[in-house]
């Protein structure tokens, strides 16, 4: 993977993705769709906050006790029969994949969706041992067939059109050339994927809760794949994030009722299955993961990232992700959450994630276990610059910003002078290549008066 | 020293200033109606409810369900229902059971906010039926439906193994264009019959 260490430029990456202005404003809709969809539930229910509050107060109390936990989880999970697993890291974790994998000759896996064995990269390092890796999950199929990434750690194929759906089956399944229509799609989806999980040997899922006090973890899903990858194969492997652990069985109460409002506007996901322990003559593996997770918990500044139930809800309503697009974060968590946790574990290579963002403060509003996205978003940008990972033309532009700010007189003149030339500069002359933020937009006309002037004009009135 | 102890010492470097476990009481949503609330919920996301009429048995309510027309294989778990023509016993694997087209099982109770039922892997030989039939219909106590998930985990005990979910609606997907599909990988229907 020789692309692993190049830094992400998201404002270039987004670039491409808004060069086709029709795609990039579908895709805004339909992202906002979904938010539209979650308001729409969320403002029914008169709990909400009270339910933001307790998730909130459950999470920070987990992560106050997080290695206490993990080994009450870990003595009840084995308890009900379950076999657990520690990885520090992705490499580790794709080890012990591995190893199970082969322990019962596995030639082909069934995965649902699971955002950390994409961080792990785990197909390809399954691929290169010559196992089949199929993510069942409709979506994540989809950008799996056409050898990409997910866009959306919920809807992993929300950047693509039903045309460009219609040609790829077309390609790989033998549908009908140029059909578009969903259902027909789908169906042609659930009877190739039928065949998989029929003649799989083992299943991978992810994991949305895992509860210390019981040892078993909840899977939450729509399409019902990780309960068929879960139940017709005898070996099920879940993979789960050390920040998973809920203290208690009955905080589910509290999760279950935000995670899917929040997620798709749905009240609950149709499918919220509690794992126990194997079914019966089977074998059940739970890796958990640590992957720089206990570093993030140890910076005041940023722990509270690791509350996180990756609902998606701040990517449905970040301005800069819903014109942007998730490839141009060069992540696979993106939008406002992924801008805080992908700089934490490399903060070179996603130096420009906490600059995408207008600071709104909306995925803040949304968020259902209340971190303070846009605050730790802001002190990242601190840090960037703290450490040195500043771009050569944001550090000369802060450079000379600071020292203009310093000197009142100089100030005030370069307001004048702002004031009258872009007035009658030609447009050429403004929009040029050095104005970065004026490439989408057109700077508002320049008032007459300086707020100053007003100021005074005002109160001499 | 293992990865275990390693993750473990990595996290008690830091100590973390102590924060209480948050009581899970509430006044939390209750419904006038609990059953409009639920039958409304199951019917907005793609399923139906059908409520039995004292004067009607439920094998006659069943045996008129849309998804029993032209029913080949029907797999029925209820203790006095003599219905269907296969015992989930007869199937060897789980893979077997791909031909089944229409399950009968009883669920255990039912939430009226989010019209989810909570079902179980007590007793059944193949937990794979609840997603691998074309057809799911579920038999519920009309008097077993609760307002909200909270009051579904008072009632929930984890302390044996086993399996257990929350089913609300059929399976559904909206990956392409976000256009709802109903009938993803798992029924592409869902009953909900209140006895
Ligand atoms: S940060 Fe909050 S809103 Fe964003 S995915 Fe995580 S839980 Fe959802």
């Amino acid at each position: 993977m020789a692309t692993i260490d190049l830094p992400v430029i998201h404002a270039k990456a987004a670039d491409a993705f808004t060069k086709n202005d029709a795609r990039a404003h579908w895709h805004d809709q339909a992202l906002w769709f979904i938010r539209v969809k979650r308001d729409r539930l969320v403002h029914a229910l008169p709990e909400w906050e009270t339910l933001r509050e307790r998730a909130s107060a459950i999470k920070q109390h987990m992560i106050s006790r997080l290695a206490d936990y993990l080994e009450q989880f870990e003595r009840e999970a084995t308890r009900h029969g379950a076999i657990v697993h520690w990885a520090a890291d992705a490499a580790e974790h794709n080890q012990i994949m591995l190893g199970i994998l082969q322990r019962h000759q596995v030639k082909r896996v069934a995965k649902s969706k699971s955002m950390l064995t994409e961080e792990c990269h785990l197909n390809p390092f399954l691929e290169r041992h010559g196992i089949e890796v199929v993510d069942t999950d409709l979506g994540e199929w989809i950008v799996q067939l056409r050898g990409e990434t997910p866009s959306h750690i919920v809807l992993p194929a929300i950047h693509i059109k039903k045309e460009e759906v219609g040609e790829l089956f077309h390609e790989k399944l033998g549908t009908r050339a140029g059909a578009t229509d969903p259902n027909y799609l789908a169906g042609a989806a659930r009877d190739r994927l039928r065949d998989v999980f029929l003649d799989c040997q083992a299943g991978i899922t992810g994991v949305n809760f895992a509860i210390a006090e019981t040892g078993g973890f909840v899977v939450c899903t729509n399409e019902g794949n990780a309960d068929l990858g879960a139940s017709l194969p005898k070996v099920h492997i879940a993979c789960m994030g050390l920040e998973k652990l809920i203290p208690r069985a009955a905080d589910l109460g509290v999760f279950l009722r935000l995670l899917g409002r929040s997620a798709t506007g749905q009240p609950i996901t149709a499918y919220s299955s509690h794992f126990h322990g194997p079914m019966p003559g089977g074998e059940l593996h739970i890796i958990l993961v640590d992957n720089g997770r206990s570093q993030i918990l140890g910076s005041e500044d940023y722990r509270r990232s690791l509350h996180c139930i990756r609902c998606g809800a701040c990517m449905n309503t970040c301005p800069v992700y819903r014109r942007s697009g998730g490839h141009s974060y060069g992540a696979t968590v993106p939008g406002p959450i992924g801008s805080i946790l992908n700089p934490a574990r490399d903060p070179g290579k996603y130096s420009t994630l906490p600059y995408a963002c207008s600071l709104c403060a909306s995925c803040t509003d949304v968020c259902p276990v209340k971190i303070n996205l846009h605050e730790q978003l802001l002190t990242w940008r601190r840090d960037i610059a703290a450490r040195g990972y500043l771009s050569w033309s944001k550090r000369v532009a802060m450079k000379w910003g600071s020292y203009v700010l310093n000197r009142p007189k100089l100030y005030a003149m370069a307001g004048r002078v702002g004031r009258t030339t872009l007035r009658w500069l030609p447009r050429f002359l403004v929009y040029g290549p050095w104005n970065a933020w004026g490439k989408q937009r057109d700077l508002p006309p320049p008032p007459k008066r300086s707020f100053r002037d007003e100021f005074r004009r005002r109160k001499t009135r | 020293m293992s990865s275990k102890a390693e993750i473990l010492s990595r996290i008690r470097r830091h100590t973390l200033e102590p924060s209480p476990l948050p009581a899970l009481d509430g006044e939390w949503i209750a419904f006038a109606d609990r059953q409009a609330q639920f039958t409304q919920v199951v019917t907005g996301v793609g399923g139906q409810v059908r409520v039995r009429d004292p004067r009607q048995s439920l094998s006659e309510l069943l045996l008129a369900l849309p998804c029993m027309e032209n029913a080949a294989q029907v797999v029925c778990t209820l203790p006095d229902v003599r219905l269907g023509n296969a015992s989930l016993d007869d199937f060897p694997t789980p893979q077997s059971l791909a031909a089944v087209d229409v399950a009968i099982l009883p669920g255990e109770f039912a939430v009226a906010e989010n019209g989810a039922v909570w079902v179980t892997d007590r007793g059944l030989r193949h937990r794979a039926i609840y997603f691998i039939t074309q057809h799911l219909v579920l038999v519920v106590p009309r008097g077993e439906i609760i307002d909200q998930m909270h009051q579904a985990y008072d009632r929930l005990r984890f302390d044996r193994p086993g399996y257990g979910l929350f089913i609300s609606g059929p399976s559904k997907t909206a990956d392409i264009e976000q256009s709802l599909v109903i009938g993803a990988h798992g029924p592409r229907s869902l009953t909900v019959v209140l006895e």
